[in-house]
């Protein structure tokens, strides 16, 4: 146990996820060491997150202005809307360069273990948006684990009347892995999704 | 010195994000009882048993022990029965309720509970089975579970005096139906129907309780919410978010 500055220091950066109490204590002493420019520089790109990034007014993704890059971009296509569960993901879409539509944050997933149901996500907003009848196909991005299928199941249960055409990112096998080492949910999935060639 | 190593039959209750790419897995274990492990990198696409350690699988699992927490070292799904109720709605709620309610009941980690574990199991093959009402698999759950861990509602004899039945009135924190005479104030009054359909499902009667409307149903899981949120004294998390809609498929 430390006193004072550096002790806050070890307390504030533990709380952070993935931080535990070794980790926080070598961050500290890193800090310490570390030059003070840099440091200032740190601090004021803290400062500067909280006070300047927003969520986007339509889509929820992280924006410095009311609406996001992507929502004031007039060259993306309005009839297709692509749900994830949080702003990295829209980032890892971006990446690949094969998705020119809009996109929904839902900020997070359904998860009863954990309390989170549909009305803790922007569900409503998003039924919001679809309700105007631009969207002509919803792609549902979540993630390929329980909660993310889950949710993915309650929008398509909920979206589906409303004549939108749901569409879920297919699942397989990994490029580059050996079929050997594939679980079965995976190969079978892969099964599933097999396409004409 | 090399870490002491066991397998068993599992079922996953719940799964938490530890780091990069790793997790906790929560498992109700055939022999060890509720196990804590960790289980590295399976959240990353080239993970060899992530998808078999997914909520709700039924799996053959080895773990080595750790002085916290255990480490997963090899998974075989026998029954991934998540796949299933992923599909619809209505029932992974109830699977979500069904896992709480296990890990709740099971305070004390590496203590076995077969009873629990195979009442468990069969929860969740009839739920992926669909077999049954998704209401009825869940308070027929959630009774039997409370039965094993010593807080049984008592639906025939007054639960204060012992008085043979049938009453009419229930008092959750009396524990069940109580007599004219020791009816506390605030006790309710379901119908009769109600306290035969918690009876049925107590004692797996399920040509009665199928035979009961949705509303007698409702008036049933209530009083079986109730009476668990009352013993475990910390409501379930997962309990208000169950969606009672008849099942989508």
């Amino acid at each position: 146990m430390y006193e004072g500055a550096i002790q806050d220091l070890i307390d504030e950066l533990s709380r952070l996820p993935g931080i535990g109490p070794k980790s926080a204590q070598r961050l500290a002493f890193h800090v310490l060491a570390a030059d003070t420019t840099d440091i200032k520089r740190l601090s004021a790109a803290l400062t500067r997150v909280k006070e300047e990034v927003r969520f986007c007014v339509l889509c929820f993704n992280v924006a410095e202005e009311e609406k996001c890059r992507i929502c004031r971009d007039p060259r993306r296509r309005d009839d297709a809307l692509c749900v994830v569960e949080e702003p990295k993901d829209v980032v890892a879409i971006e990446r690949t360069g094969e998705f020119r539509g809009r996109y929904h944050v839902l900020g997070g997933a359904i998860n009863p273990l954990e309390g989170v149901g549909p009305d803790q996500l922007r569900i409503r907003e998003l039924m919001s948006r679809l309700s105007s009848g631009e969207t002509s196909e919803l792609i549902l991005a979540t993630d390929p684990n329980t909660e993310g299928e889950a949710t993915a199941t309650y929008l398509a249960l909920m979206v589906k009347p409303m004549g939108i055409t749901v569409t879920r990112l297919a699942s397989g096998l990994p490029v580059g892995g050996d079929l050997e080492y594939a679980d079965e949910i995976t190969l079978g999935r892969a099964f599933e999704g097999r396409r004409k060639l | 010195m090399r870490k002491p190593l066991y397998r068993d039959h599992a079922l996953v209750l719940r799964v938490q994000r530890l780091g990069e790419a790793d997790r906790i897995i929560s498992l109700l274990t055939r022999t060890h009882g509720r196990v804590r492990a960790v289980a590295r990198g399976v959240r990353r696409t080239t993970s060899r048993f992530g998808a078999r350690l997914e909520p709700f699988g039924h799996i053959d699992v080895q773990c080595s022990e750790g002085s916290s927490l255990d480490t997963v070292m090899q998974v075989e799904g026998l029954s991934l029965f998540g796949r299933h109720l992923l599909e619809d709605y209505p029932r992974y709620t109830t699977a979500s309720a069904i896992a709480e309610t296990a890990e709740r009941l099971t305070p004390i980690e590496k203590e076995p509970t077969l009873r629990l574990y195979l009442l468990t199991l069969g929860a969740l093959n009839a739920l992926a089975e669909k077999e049954r009402p998704a209401t009825l698999i869940l308070d027929a759950y959630l009774l039997r579970a409370m039965s094993y861990a010593g807080w049984a509602p008592s639906l025939r004899a007054c639960a204060v005096c012992a008085e043979a039945g049938p009453h009419r009135a229930f008092s959750v924190p009396a524990g069940g139906v109580v007599c004219p005479n020791c009816r506390p104030p605030g006790a309710a009054h379901p119908s009769t129907d109600a306290l035969n359909l918690m009876n049925a499902l107590l004692e797996g009667d399920w040509g009665t309780a199928q035979s009961t409307d949705v509303k007698i149903r409702g008036e049933s899981s209530g009083l079986v919410a109730a009476h668990l949120q009352w013993h475990l004294e910390r409501g379930l998390r997962s309990l208000p978010l169950v969606d009672r809609r008849e099942s989508t498929t």
